[in-house]
């Protein structure tokens, strides 16, 4: 299991919050419970099966809702 | 496309308001029409596209967003040929999210100055020996660094070599710098001033102290209390029931326009925004004063406390013991605190240390011998005279005479809770001198702060005896003073308090009581950035200056004072919208979007004041 935390844009509204913790737990590899958005730092944080998916591909499911990703982070936990 | 699109936004904006002036002018100045009409229609479409396009995405993941709220109003205002509204309602939608963003960046500022802090490359001592510049990621437990003037500490460490002045405000708030030799302990983010250090790397990323310290500052920021928790809880269900509010509505009075007006009135923005706000601006606030606030329900707990408990070693008092009174029974004064500094120079009794520091040595005469009198102090032979260092058992011993005046003295010292340092030379009294742990600077002002503030009972506890302890409650002014405490004692304590129904808060330095800060409904631990003290407490005062805790209190209660406000701000625009649509003539929607947008700014301007809270 891995830990990643993703540094996003400005987040404005706390709806995008939303959005983006149910596109990140929709993801096959993501630890669901794990999912935390963190709407003043602008942050997602996240466990994953590296096995399953890769950042990048969270990364994707983000930007493709139209949220600007600036740099992710992913420690071995 | 769609990225395009969501990245023009501003472009989009002002493209809005330059149709609508060019709808409006025309309409009035030329009575053109048709001009008008396209002007709106192209700034509807343009302005709806960037909502339309989050709505969907929101959707996609089944998500009732207020931009899909928005979406289907303006799309229903189109339907209807109301462009007017249509345009007005997209141009304000949008202009309001940028200001927003400007705003809430500002209320966000404080933490992102703090984060900015955070060390980002570093000297590596690479395979072949020579130090490369690296990201601070690549550094790992065990590398080598070098440190050059005027750099940041990547990591946290050890000196291997070299020696230097680092200024380590980030992590204690103390200002002036501390020198560092082989094997002292060096943090990451803290700012080498002079000199050049090797250190090898002990901790690095957020296991160091500032990344513990920043990762709990931006978790603080986000938490969430159970007022939050519920208003998230509420706003799930809420926009979903705006819609089908508004679609009951269309279903039986076959009114668009009233329906769509619903859907705009009926979006939640300011309710959902203003409680983070206020949290944010919060804490930010207290970041740049050196107050870390770990998160909302602190900062509701904190702002009910009633009762303070203090340690007193180091929290109230400064934990050295100084030279606080003297008298000098001589002429010659200079001549006897030489002779005084010779002899204590033999010495490694603490309060020989205290006198030592006192005195500050000019020069010393050379000591031929010294016998140690256990319990009692030092006699020496100091050019060819006997000088006698110690308690008044050591002068009785020696059968050195007390005046009258000397007898006052010495109760008065005593009374005054000093330890005493008495001299004599060839059996004959010169000094006595009174030492002790002094109260802090600024303590006494600050407690009757706290007072004004609600604090109803000021409580010390400390291990000293129970007299000390009295002496110092009643300097301070504090409610109760309880001594010969152990920590034990002290957390059994606090239960106490607790069970009898208080708001505890405990202040202490860390160093010990960790029990305790963990046991009180608020620890506050103070002016010392050890990992549990910054683990175990719930408030954190970086700098040991004791005003912090007065501007503590008060901003807690400032946030939560403003946290009400802005809910009430939000909820009776809210209702005031939703009752004037059915109750009055001039409600529309371009004018429930202003009033909309208007309460989101407000409620962050008013947590935007917090930042200003002193």
């Amino acid at each position: 299991m891995q830990k990643a935390t993703i540094q996003l844009e400005t987040l404005i509204c706390p709806s995008c919050g939303q959005k983006i913790e149910n596109a990140t737990k929709s993801l096959n590899g993501v630890e669901k419970e794990s999912v935390k958005v963190m709407f003043n730092a602008s942050k997602v944080k996240f466990d994953f099966d590296a096995e399953k998916i890769s950042v990048e591909e969270v990364e994707k499911a983000i930007t493709a809702l139209g949220y600007e990703v600036i740099k992710s982070q992913v420690k071995v936990k | 496309m769609q990225r395009l699109i969501l990245s023009k936004k501003n472009h989009i904006v002002l493209i809005s308001a330059i149709l609508m002036a060019i709808a409006f002018i025309s309409n009035l100045g030329f009575k053109n029409e048709a001009l008008a009409i396209w002007s709106l229609v192209i700034a509807s479409i343009l302005g709806v596209a960037p909502i339309a396009i989050q709505a969907y995405q929101a959707l996609k993941v089944k998500v009732v967003s207020i931009d899909v709220l928005v979406t289907i109003a303006v799309i229903g205002a189109l339907l209807i040929r109301n462009f007017e509204e249509s345009a007005i309602v997209t141009f304000l939608f949008l202009f309001g999210a940028f200001l927003e963003k400007r705003t809430l960046n500002k209320t966000r500022l404080a933490i992102k100055e703090l984060t900015k802090m955070a060390p980002e490359s570093a000297f590596k001592q690479m395979e072949n020996g020579e130090f490369e510049e690296v990201e601070v990621d690549e550094v790992d437990v065990g590398d080598i660094l070098l440190v050059k003037t005027g750099a940041k500490v990547p990591v946290d460490g050890t000196v291997l070599s070299g020696e230097g002045y680092i200024n380590e405000a980030s992590i204690t708030g103390e200002a002036v710098p501390v020198g560092k030799t082989k094997d002292a302990g060096v943090f990451a983010g803290t700012i080498l001033e002079n000199g050049t250090l090797q250190i090898i790397a002990d901790r690095v990323g957020e296991d160091t102290t500032f990344g513990r310290i920043i990762e709990l500052i931006e978790e603080a920021q986000d938490s969430k209390s159970e007022t939050e928790r519920f208003i998230d809880r509420f706003s799930k269900y809420y926009t979903p029931t705006v819609l089908m509010l508004a679609i009951m509505v269309w279903l039986f009075s076959r009114d668009i326009e009233l329906a769509i007006t619903i859907l705009v009135l009926g979006c939640p923005g300011a309710l959902v925004i203003g409680v983070p706000v206020s949290n944010v601006a919060g804490i930010g606030n207290g970041a740049r004063h050196g107050i870390l606030l770990k998160g909302s329900e602190v900062i509701g707990d904190f702002s009910n406390v009633d009762t303070f408990v203090f340690d007193k070693t180091g929290t109230l008092t400064t934990g050295n013991p100084t030279v606080a009174e003297k008298e000098i029974y001589a002429d010659n004064g200079d001549e006897i605190f030489t002779y005084l500094a010779s002899v204590e120079n033999e010495s490694d009794h603490p309060l020989a240390k205290a006198v030592l520091e006192y005195i500050k040595i000019t020069k010393l005469y050379p000591v031929e011998q010294t016998d140690v009198v256990k319990g009692g102090g030092i006699i020496a032979q100091v050019n060819g005279h006997s000088v006698a260092v110690g308690n008044v058992t050591l002068m009785e011993r020696e059968n050195v005479q007390f005046s009258e005046k000397t007898r006052t003295d010495l109760i008065r010292l005593e009374k005054n809770g000093n330890s005493l340092v008495l001299v004599a030379i060839d059996n004959e009294l010169k000094l006595l001198m009174g030492i002790r742990d002094q109260i802090r600077q600024g303590v006494k002002e600050n407690l009757q702060k706290l007072k004004k503030l609600g604090a109803k009972n000021l409580v010390v506890l400390s291990g000293d005896n129970q007299g000390t302890v009295d002496l110092v409650a009643y300097e301070l002014g504090l409610t109760e003073a309880h001594g010969h405490m152990l920590p034990g004692d002290k957390s059994a304590y606090i239960e106490e308090l607790k069970a009898k129904g208080h708001i505890v808060a405990f202040v202490g330095d860390g160093v010990n009581d960790s029990p305790s800060l963990a046991l009180a409904h608020i620890g506050i631990a103070m002016g010392s950035g050890t990992d549990v003290a910054i683990e175990t407490s719930n408030v954190v005062l970086m700098n040991s200056d004791f005003s912090r805790l007065p501007h503590a209190l008060g901003l807690a209660k400032a946030i939560v004072n403003n946290m009400r406000q802005n809910i009430v701000i939000a909820v009776g625009v809210v209702l005031i919208l939703l009752a004037s649509v059915f109750f009055s003539e001039w409600m529309n929607m371009s004018i429930g979007m202003l009033v909309h947008e208007a309460s989101i700014l407000i409620v962050i301007l008013n947590g935007m004041r917090l930042l200003q809270y002193k």
